[in-house]
């Protein structure tokens, strides 16, 4: 706390508690449970996902205890197979791809242009019980056995040889689909016919395009997932022949489909994660974001590439050499406008005046643990590699630097940083700092030794594993027992501040941007005024110059 | 004796190092592992390039430019398009190269030698069948003969396995319902893991295996030991009498199927019109759903076998219409 400038506020004296804010605006559970105000659903959201997340993380626990033994040394081979199953379900669909755009997005996206609520908040709130609905679902899955499919549902192994609760599993993710759906139209919408006057598109911050980006592949995608669950249910059920090649289906089908909406649903979970880090990295050097354009039209490049490289998870399922040459190309095209914004990003800092805060610590992790996933995502869309690297721990370790170096360290980032937003309080920085550098050398030490373990060549999904992978393993296990701590401290830091921090004042950070010029918890209604928007987005050059 | 004292005591120690050290590197044991190798150390040396040269810029405009009192406002850097193009267009050309480079790779890789020796494998869970076009067959374990190219071609019997020799760096998926195929050229003696690379079910972990690689002689030996057994083709040929196929499929055309030889590896016209080539995939397609692959001039009354024979004795015909095509390119070459 003690480098965080709280600056001073005319009109600003009365205390928060006493100051009507969305948070004490009404108060018991059918305020909350009925209510369309989006910063009350993102903290809905942010509730679900945080339970789902820690659900999901304590199967990842029971998982890297148990490969500690190269013989297994916790459960039995059927058990750990439903454990990294209902891991993947879970952290996937039922964290990272609501993470970012259902809470933070939920809450920011109108602060961010100046508007009252989403364009449509009952459909907003409706979004969230479908979200409830299907995680339910899910969970009902998991208590009622399991299942033991993978996160990715290959067929025939779900729609005919699986004993286990394939069909609640995929109930569960066909509903929570339209939630995304709903999501993704709702920001499109908002952020089409809701911005404040004055807020052009090129005047918008980052973290909107980011949010636009991924609302389109909400949109255009989900279907596709929601159509191959539907038909992964009725072969199941009612055996027709689509997949399964014994009545006369085609399994690789199934992948195509599948893949046609996962490789984009990847973008889901990073892009909002990018544009989140434009936010943290431009607040924290004072400096507008390097080259505004390139990074704004990279996220809309990423979403329309992302849906022409999903044959790259089929390299070595007997795909012509042919397609498999189309795919690899797409699939290096769509690393270089992920590499334009991390260029950007780090020329951002170049003579700025860089601060050390939690936020900060976040975004400097994203980056570096996001140029390791991008960099090793190239052996794997380099054809050659790909044959002998496919299935194994170095995709996991790839993936995971994506989705948890990236996309949770921007999450968390992004929660620490608009933290004092959305309750008011701060939280202790020191301790935040701390759980930063955790989580940082948790990760790194989880999942490097993956990557040395998948070129040796020790296949992902396996119960127990020759002895000559022991020792990768082990410190694999140990790297996540930090990480568990590390992802536990914000959680207890977090929920303490929000009796016991101190006040944050609108503006902790002296940050640009309209959702720091309405106080701290705002009001129901956001601002008093709708702003009149009178200058670009990162204005941190012009000191006074706020608004006209 | 001090010698062989030392011996020992050097042993142990070895092996000790050997049990905490950490393994890097995988042992690469075949003709192409070499060179699957040299693009992945190219993309290691880009990967430490790229991530140390972010890192220390970052670490360097982070000291550098720290924050040194609160009401500092930096001054605005105007967009530099220079800067920007250079840092789009220099990733595409590196991408470009590794994108040539792993393709054809990939492409050479991906061609068996003309003169490969053909085994055909079956994933079933959890195990690996695999027979030598001699009549040998066996489970989970394969003999090969070191530095002689040899093609793997597999199926499934159930869900979708995967086929994976890390020594060789080679890996396909055994799908179930048609016939995919890699191969590679072992370069040295020994022992080396087969894994299961595709999530299948319950003992997916134990879907695991070893190839053997043998000197020429100790393969021939090994090849003739034990239990004389008949080649592929001939087994075949035995169930191709026993399920009654050569009733209509006889030799001279006369039956109420087409004769099957010298059909193998020949463009067939088929009733619908197409042009199919024959290969093992038809020929499946024959066996399984024969009235989706009718010739002209004969009724579609072949019943499907599907279910009544596996998928070994599925590769056991292929290979008796296979040998029944050699056969009639022997005679036309009189």
């Amino acid at each position: 706390m003690s480098t965080t400038v709280i600056p001073e506020m005319p009109g600003q004296e009365i205390p928060a508690e006493s100051r009507v804010n969305y948070l004490n605006a009404s108060y018991g559970v059918k305020s909350w449970l009925l209510t369309t105000d989006h910063k009350r659903i993102a903290l809905l959201y942010l509730g679900s996902i945080t339970l789902m997340f820690f659900v999901g993380g304590f199967f990842a626990v029971l998982m890297r205890l148990h490969l500690i033994e190269p013989q297994g040394a916790l459960v039995a081979p059927e058990t750990y197979n439903k454990l990294f199953t209902m891991h993947g379900v879970i952290m996937v669909f039922f964290f990272l791809v609501p993470s970012i755009p259902a809470t933070l997005g939920n809450f920011l996206v109108p602060m961010m242009i100046g508007a009252r609520d989403l364009a449509f908040p009952r459909l907003n709130l409706l979004s969230w019980y479908i979200y409830i609905i299907g995680a339910a679902f899910t969970l009902y899955a998991v208590i009622s056995g399991g299942v033991d499919t993978g996160w990715t549902f290959y067929t025939p192994y779900s729609s005919t040889f699986s004993h286990t609760s394939v069909i609640p599993t995929a109930l569960g993710v066909f509903i929570t689909g339209f939630s995304s759906i709903l999501t993704g139209l709702n920001f499109v919408v908002t952020i089409h016919k809701m911005r404040a006057p004055g807020l052009t598109w090129f005047r918008l911050p980052l973290f909107i395009w980011a949010m636009y980006a991924t609302s389109i592949i909400f949109i255009l995608g989900t279907p596709v997932i929601a159509i191959t669950i539907f038909l992964l249910g009725l072969e199941r059920l009612l055996h027709i022949g689509i997949f399964d090649p014994a009545i006369g289906g085609d399994p690789i089908l199934f992948q195509h489909m599948f893949w046609f909406y996962s490789h984009p649903a990847v973008y889901i979970m990073i892009l909002p994660g990018m544009g989140v880090m434009s936010e943290l990295i431009t607040c924290f050097s004072r400096k507008r974001v390097f080259g505004y354009t390139f990074v704004a039209f990279s996220s809309l490049a990423i979403a329309i590439i992302s849906f022409l490289v999903w044959g790259h998870h089929m390299f070595v399922t007997g795909q012509s050499i042919y397609a498999g040459l189309i795919f690899s190309v797409l699939s290096f095209l769509v690393a270089i406008p992920s590499a334009v914004k991390v260029f950007n990003w780090t020329a951002t800092l170049y003579k700025g005046s860089i601060s050390y805060d939690a936020p900060m610590l976040y975004a400097l992790g994203f980056i570096g643990l996001f140029t390791m996933g991008g960099l090793t995502g190239l052996f794997l869309a380099s054809l050659a590699t790909d044959v002998h690297l496919n299935g194994t721990y170095f995709i996991v370790a790839h993936f995971h630097y994506i989705m948890v170096g990236g996309a949770v360290m921007a999450y968390l980032g992004g929660i620490h940083f608009w933290w004092p937003k959305i309750t008011g309080r701060m939280y202790p920085d020191g301790w935040a700092r701390f759980a930063a550098l955790i989580i940082f050398v948790g990760f790194n030490l989880t999942f490097f030794p993956q990557f040395v373990l998948g070129y040796l060549g020790m296949p992902r999904r396996y119960a127990v594993y020759p002895t000559e992978f022991q020792v990768l393993n082990v410190m694999s296990s140990a790297g996540a027992s930090i990480l568990g701590i590390g992802y536990l401290i914000p959680l207890i830091y977090l929920l303490w501040s929000i009796r016991y921090g101190p006040i944050a004042g609108p503006n902790p950070w002296g940050a640009k941007g309209l959702e720091w010029e309405t106080p701290s918890p705002p009001p129901t209604e956001n601002f008093e005024q709708i702003p009149v928007v009178t200058e670009d987005a990162y204005d941190y050059a012009n000191v006074g110059g706020s608004r006209g | 004796m001090i010698t062989g004292l030392m011996q020992t005591v050097f042993n142990d120690r070895a092996a000790a190092i050997a049990a905490v050290a950490i393994p890097i590197h995988p042992t690469s044991a075949s003709s192409i592992a070499d060179s699957v190798d040299h693009l992945y150390y190219f993309l290691t040396a880009i990967t430490l390039f790229f991530t140390f040269a972010i890192f220390t810029t970052i670490f360097f405009f982070m000291v550098k430019f720290r924050r040194r009192s609160p009401d500092e406002r930096p001054a605005d850097t105007k967009t530099h398009l220079a800067l920007e193009l250079s840092w789009t267009i220099i990733p595409t050309l590196i991408t470009v190269v590794i994108f040539v480079w792993a393709s054809s790779l990939y492409f050479e890789n991906s061609r068996p030698p003309e003169a490969a020796t053909e085994i055909f494998v079956v994933g079933k869970q959890w195990m690996w069948h695999i027979q030598h076009p001699e009549g040998v067959r066996e489970i989970n374990e394969l003999h090969v003969p070191v530095n002689a190219p040899i093609k793997i071609t597999m199926t499934s019997d159930d869900v979708i396995h995967d086929f994976y020799i890390p020594a060789f760096r080679v890996k396909k998926d055994a799908v179930p319902g048609r016939y995919t195929s890699l191969w590679f050229q072992a370069t040295k003696i020994g022992t080396y893991h087969i894994f299961c690379a595709q999530y299948c079910g319950a003992d997916h972990a134990e879907m695991i295996g070893w190839v053997y690689v043998m000197s020429p002689s100790d393969y021939a030996a090994w090849l003739s030991g034990g239990a004389r057994n008949e080649s592929m083709a001939q087994t075949g040929e035995r169930l191709f009498t026993q399920l009654g196929c050569v009733t209509c499929h006889v030799a001279d055309n006369t039956g109420r199927g087409p004769s099957l030889v010298g059909l193998y590896g020949h463009q067939e016209k088929l009733r619908n019109g197409d042009s199919k080539l024959v290969d093992e995939t038809l020929i499946r397609q024959a066996i399984v759903n024969p009235n989706s692959i009718i010739l002209p001039n004969f009724p579609p009354i072949m019943p499907s076998f599907q279910g009544q024979i596996n998928e070994e004795q599925v590769l056991q015909l292929i290979a008796y219409v296979k040998s029944l095509g050699a056969e009639e390119r022997k005679t036309n070459g009189k």
